[in-house]
């Protein structure tokens, strides 16, 4: 009997919520938009090489440079591959990476910063230290020399730009955690005979999941613009793999003769990529939290 | 005054961990590098007994914490170690460089300020208007612009459809004689020379660079200044301030920009941060002979102990910064103490 009610009252629950998402996406025709657009990278990312009218590696030197046409929507690039194919191709491994590098920041961050949030004590004073120190650095400068050591290849362009956003994370779940460490929910767990580790991982961490998702959404869009700018010097993906840091290096060796399509379509995904996240992680603030709008 | 002199010491005392902390990261960098790090100094064509040679040189056969007094007392000493492509100290190949990377980004600063400082005040104090919506766009738009792109888009339409910009090759012109290097700012340098030819054509050189630098700087700063007058604004003593029939410049200036300009400049810190990470792509955009581009020629034929001493450079000028900012706080609002963080 009482079990219905209270499914009954988690289901009025989740109706709140939803209705809540709901009216704010009413409200807000631009979150909506935000969610649209990731609808078509995510198309883009996964269909990719599907929907690329070309292969984007067929090189065809008799069509090299031509402006964009009918069959060429972005136009040929210098190779003569098609830049619209390249770009769409691109989209799934700008995604890849970035998604790896915030999944990895998100999974690291929580942990440690649960750590430090619950029992504090040495180990929140070296972590807050260590965070300091990845945080003193220019982080792009660091995500170089992160490169640079561990040597020029994609994983290690997913492995640097985790480790500079790590910091991030770790404080958010730390500050939540931490403030909720004695609260009486946490405590009528631990009474009911709940481990340390299990109140911390089912009964705390849970509350700092809707900030956390916030940060994860401006992430992914700095973590692409940081992914593209390494490759764009020259780190991580090499030619001929088409991504859109790279093509923009490409196609700027060609902008001072006014070919503009080879770096101008890339560089327009890009951006497009970022927005799309920069616009979903401020819709996803005014769901999660309203107070913060601005 | 004896108070605020306690304060500056504490503050500077605090950079020290970090500053320690730095020199760390960047030996664990030095030494993460795969396989061998003696191979990689001793360069394509050393053999057996030349890497031993540098082994020994380099003091890779000794303890590891032996080995870390002995990388930070040369980085105490200034020795950063020999760039392999152009065989100069590090050291010498970073000071050489860095008026120019510093000029860029001085420019760009200043430029954004100039203009992101005024929106964002204009915008606070007009909510919902025309300026107040330029803002919003400028913003938004500003976070998603990669900086690289938007230097090839301003090369594209100042240089090639509108011809007034230089082209983009460096800091000046094959046409001009470079300024004698008093500064190593060519704008500083060719005033003081009296040249104004050479200094205005430095300066066409710079400002599509800094251009690109500043929009990409903007838009946290315009934010940050529209939010900190906004808070300021609807606080109750400007409330008392009006209230007692000021003159509304006074309350805007006076009392509430002046209150505003703490989370304006930490965010400045901030955005230093970015810039100079950005300044490496935009100097290779641009072709800029900086640290910035010093570096990525260096990554590009594997150069370690170059990109190394740059990244400790640059994580060094960060901290040094930081401590300028936290001190220009005592300055601007005297109510700040750092005991309690």
């Amino acid at each position: 009997m009482s079990d219905t009610a209270t499914r009954a009252e988690a289901l009025k629950q989740q109706d709140g919520a939803l209705a809540h998402i709901a009216y704010v996406l009413r409200s807000n025709p631009v979150t909506l938009l935000a969610f649209a657009m990731f609808a078509v990278l995510l198309l883009a990312a996964v269909l990719g090489p599907l929907i690329a009218p070309f292969d984007p590696l067929q090189t065809n030197a008799s069509n090299a440079l031509q402006p964009p046409s009918f069959t060429h929507w972005f136009g040929t690039d210098n190779l003569g591959r098609d830049v619209f194919s390249r770009v769409i191709v691109a989209t799934r491994l700008d995604l890849a990476i970035s998604i790896a590098a915030v999944a990895l920041s998100f999974l690291v961050g929580s942990v440690l910063g649960s750590l430090a949030g619950y029992w504090g004590g040495w180990l929140d004073a070296v972590l807050n230290r260590v965070f300091d120190t990845i945080m003193a650095f220019p982080l792009f400068v660091l995500a170089m020399g992160i490169v640079a050591a561990l040597g020029n290849t994609v994983e290690n362009i997913v492995y640097a730009t985790a480790v500079i956003n790590i910091p991030f994370y770790a404080r958010l779940v730390r500050a939540e955690v931490n403030i909720r460490r004695d609260a009486g929910f946490a405590q009528a767990a631990k009474l009911a005979g709940n481990s340390d580790v299990r109140v911390l991982a089912l009964h705390i961490f849970p509350n700092a999941l809707p900030p956390m998702m916030v940060q994860v959404s401006l992430n992914l869009g700095w973590a692409i613009l940081n992914a593209a700018g390494l490759s764009f010097i020259g780190l991580g993906v090499r030619p001929p793999t088409a991504e859109w840091g790279i093509m923009v290096a490409e196609g700027a060796n060609f902008i001072v003769s006014g070919e503009w399509w080879l770096a101008i379509f890339p560089g327009l995904a890009l951006m497009f990529a970022v927005f799309t996240f920069n616009l979903l992680g401020d819709g996803l603030r005014d769901i999660v939290d309203p107070r913060q709008r601005s | 005054m004896a108070g605020r002199l306690s304060t500056i010491g504490t503050r500077i005392a605090q950079s020290i961990p970090v500053i320690l902390g730095v020199v760390v990261v960047s030996f664990v960098l030095t030494r993460a590098l795969p396989g061998d790090p003696a191979v990689y100094f001793a360069g394509a064509a050393a053999d057996e007994a030349s890497i031993a040679e540098v082994r020994t040189a380099l003091g890779l056969d000794k303890p590891l914490p032996e080995q870390f007094l002995i990388y930070a007392r040369d980085v105490a000493t200034g020795n950063l170690g020999q760039s392999l492509s152009t065989g100069q100290p590090v050291l010498e190949d970073l000071a050489n460089r860095l008026p120019a990377s510093l000029e860029l980004t001085l420019t760009a600063l200043m430029l954004s300020c100039a203009v992101a400082i005024p929106l964002g005040v204009l915008a606070a104090t007009r909510p919902g208007s025309a300026v107040d919506h330029l803002c919003r766009v400028l913003v938004t738009a500003g976070v998603s612009l990669p900086t690289f792109f938007t230097g090839v888009v301003l090369i594209y339409i100042f240089y090639y459809l509108l011809g007034i910009a230089p082209s983009p090759l460096g800091r000046l012109d094959f046409i001009y004689i470079e300024p004698d290097r008093i500064t190593g700012f060519y704008l500083i340098d060719a005033a003081l020379a009296g040249d104004w030819e050479t200094w205005v054509g430095a300066l066409k050189q710079l400002v599509l660079p800094a251009v690109t630098l500043a929009l990409f700087t903007m838009a946290p700063l315009a934010r940050m200044t529209r939010a900190a007058m906004l808070s300021a604004l609807s606080s109750d003593y400007i409330r008392t301030a009006r209230a007692a029939g000021l003159t509304e410049d006074k309350v805007l200036f006076t009392y509430a920009f002046r209150n505003a300009l703490l989370p304006v400049i930490t965010t400045l810190g901030m955005v230093f941060s970015f810039t100079l990470g950005a300044n490496v792509l935009v100097e290779k955009v641009f072709a800029w002979p900086g640290i910035g581009s010093y570096a990525v020629e260096a990554l590009v034929v594997s150069d370690y102990a170059a990109v190394q001493g740059f990244v400790l450079a640059m994580a060094l000028l960060f901290v040094a910064l930081n401590l300028v900012i936290d001190l220009t706080y005592t300055l601007i609002d005297p109510r700040i103490g750092f005991e309690t963080k």
